[in-house]
């Protein structure tokens, strides 16, 4: 489903992601994991087009997309989240959901100044599947909320509804665990095992180790912007480079 | 397309879903009765208002206000700055006046025109300008607007240069426009028509899609906004509304002068926005009303005016930083 082929990012002299090669299978869910700096947010970024890449080619569904715009890859059915909150704090949190629906919607703005835009009830039913989408991801006590008056764990969640809201085809969640606690690392892990049951593809950044050994299909580790090691949870765990790279030791040494 | 997706989990809502869905949006009670009373209020006014000079002076007000609506749309929802709106008013009351004089055009093709070519104008200032980053339109619409101030005073043979020129009456329908008295009821109309359509736009698809973007521009790009064109859509739609304004305002003043597109013109504008309420319809309402008077209000200030003036605006900002009408909303919802 999605084809990364010896993708390279380069910021001026430093390489964050240099030739990373890997597939993801469509209806899996895939991890790519690695030490802080290891260049996992930077893939994310190439891959859903907030930077451009620097060479190297990625193909969804067989289309090159690297470089493509984020809007453009939006239409093409990927959704994704951010590891440092990207919530538009002026909405409420339900409009925020709300435009994860955006294409699906009468964006035209000679139609919203009309208020032609709301007719066909197409909007209340937006509405009510942000609510379920809500819901679904657990944050339902919060539907009358203001995003600002949220709490983080709430938020981070929020994202994720956002980005159900699209009916994604591939789903890239960058560190959904980051800053929760055990309980809600634990609810978090539940809900992205629930989204593969539905047959979305998954691809996430954790740096949770017990939460990516639980709910992932294939793991890719990088380190260094090089990746490391590809396989199942059970070949990672065991993989001597991956075990060197994470305690810093020689793997002999261990 | 039988795709796996996550369509399966969505859409089979329960009632009590559904229900507290439906209890956040906006009620169209709450959303109007503000408009009504507004309406009232503008309705029983020309029979209490004495002379012309107050006539004039709430004429004044009522199309400042639609000028701050517009722009509101798009720095108070969109996060834009514009530092040239008096740029647009200007291009739009010359374009109406040059036109109606020296070419004989009729004053309704002349203000349409003047608008349309305005448009465009704005539209490949945005499609420069809004590829970049940061406040960037800030400074092209800041330089817009005092080569238009320029031009004008300079092209003496056609605007009459700084000594300003005559403009007709505008008549619409066989009606002629002339005189306070008839003038009201198109401002007064204008903007209650301008406070309703810039309500359906905010509550609308589009009208989220311009928030989303200024909450947080990436995540607005990856739900599939296009951040550039949204924005280049609504520079468009407020600069226009400045060249109708300005072309209405040429016409009901009869003489205009450069200083309607000079940069204090402009500053103005902009401080009606924030000193009302950014993201907020009534404040541009309330930041051009509070605007417009204050001069006349402090005019027995002799020489304090503007001192005070500053005082007012200064303390605004500091006790009041969200505008006016925000910040008192959200005392009001606290308190009750």
């Amino acid at each position: 489903m999605l084809k990364v082929e010896t993708l390279t990012k380069s910021f001026g002299g430093v390489t964050a992601v240099s030739d990373v090669t890997f597939e993801v299978t469509k209806g899996t869910i895939h991890a790519v994991i690695g030490p802080n700096g290891a260049g996992k947010t930077t893939l994310f970024n190439l891959i859903t087009g907030v930077y451009t890449p620097s060479s190297g080619s990625i193909r969804f569904e067989g289309q090159e997309i690297g470089g493509e715009a984020p809007e453009k890859l939006a239409a093409l059915g990927m959704s994704r989240t951010f590891q440092n909150l990207q919530i538009s704090m002026n909405l409420s949190a339900i409009e925020n959901v709300m435009t994860g629906a955006h294409l699906g919607l009468n964006s035209s703005v000679v139609a919203g100044l009309l208020g032609l835009a709301s007719f066909g009830g197409r909007e209340k039913a937006t509405r009510i599947r942000a609510a379920e989408a809500m819901e679904f991801v657990g944050c339902g006590a919060y539907i009358g909320a203001e995003a600002r008056s949220m709490p983080y764990g709430a938020l981070k969640r929020l994202e994720i509804a956002r980005a159900l809201m699209a009916n994604p085809r591939i789903l890239f969640l960058d560190e959904p665990a980051a800053g929760l606690n055990h309980t809600e690392t634990h609810e978090i892990e539940d809900l992205i095992a629930q989204l593969g049951k539905t047959g979305v593809t998954v691809v996430l950044v954790e740096h949770d180790m017990k939460l990516v050994m639980n709910v992932s299909d294939r793991i890719v580790v990088l380190d260094y912007g090089k990746k490391l090691a590809e396989g199942t949870p059970a070949e990672i765990r065991v993989n001597p480079d991956v075990v060197a790279a994470y305690l810093g030791a020689e793997s002999e040494g261990v | 397309m039988n795709d796996a997706s996550t369509s399966s989990i969505l859409g089979r809502a329960s009632p009590e879903t559904a229900a507290a869905a439906l209890a956040t949006a906006p009620s169209l009670a709450t959303r109007h009765a503000p408009t009504l009373v507004l309406v009232a209020v503008l309705a029983v006014l020309p029979l209490v208002l004495p002379n012309a000079f107050y006539f004039d002076v709430v004429i004044r007000i009522m199309a400042n206000a639609v000028l701050a609506i517009a722009l509101n749309l798009l720095i108070g929802y969109c996060g834009q700055i514009s530092l040239g709106h008096a740029g647009f008013f200007g291009l739009g009351a010359y374009g109406s006046a040059i036109l109606t004089t020296h070419y004989d055009w009729k004053a309704p093709v002349a203000l349409v025109v003047s608008a349309a070519v305005v448009g465009v104008l704005a539209w490949i200032v945005a499609r420069v300008i809004l590829r970049l980053k940061g406040h960037y339109l800030a400074m092209a619409t800041l330089g817009l607007g005092i080569i238009v101030t320029i031009v004008l005073t300079n092209e003496s043979s056609l605007t009459g240069g700084p000594d300003g020129m005559a403009v007709g009456d505008l008549s619409v329908f066989g009606i002629r426009l002339y005189g306070e008295r008839v003038w009201y009821p198109v401002f007064a109309g204008l903007l209650v028509v301008a406070i309703l359509v810039a309500g359906n736009l905010v509550e609308s698809p589009a009208g989220r899609a311009l928030r989303a973007l200024h909450g947080s521009e990436v995540a607005a790009r990856v739900v599939g906004i296009d951040t550039a064109s949204f924005k280049t859509r609504v520079f468009v739609l407020s600069a226009v509304v400045a060249a109708i304004m300005g072309s209405l305002t040429a016409h009901y003043l009869g003489f205009i002068t450069p200083q309607v597109a000079s940069f204090h013109k402009s500053v103005e504008l902009v401080t009606m926005v924030v000193v009302g309420g950014m993201a907020s319809i009534w404040g541009s309402v309330f930041g051009a009303a509070l605007l417009s008077l204050l001069p006349d209000l402090l005019a027995h200030f002799e020489g304090f005016e503007t001192v005070i003036f500053g005082v007012i605006l200064v303390a605004t900002m500091i006790f009041l930083p969200r505008g006016i009408v925000p910040s008192l909303l959200r005392l009001i919802r606290r308190e009750g």
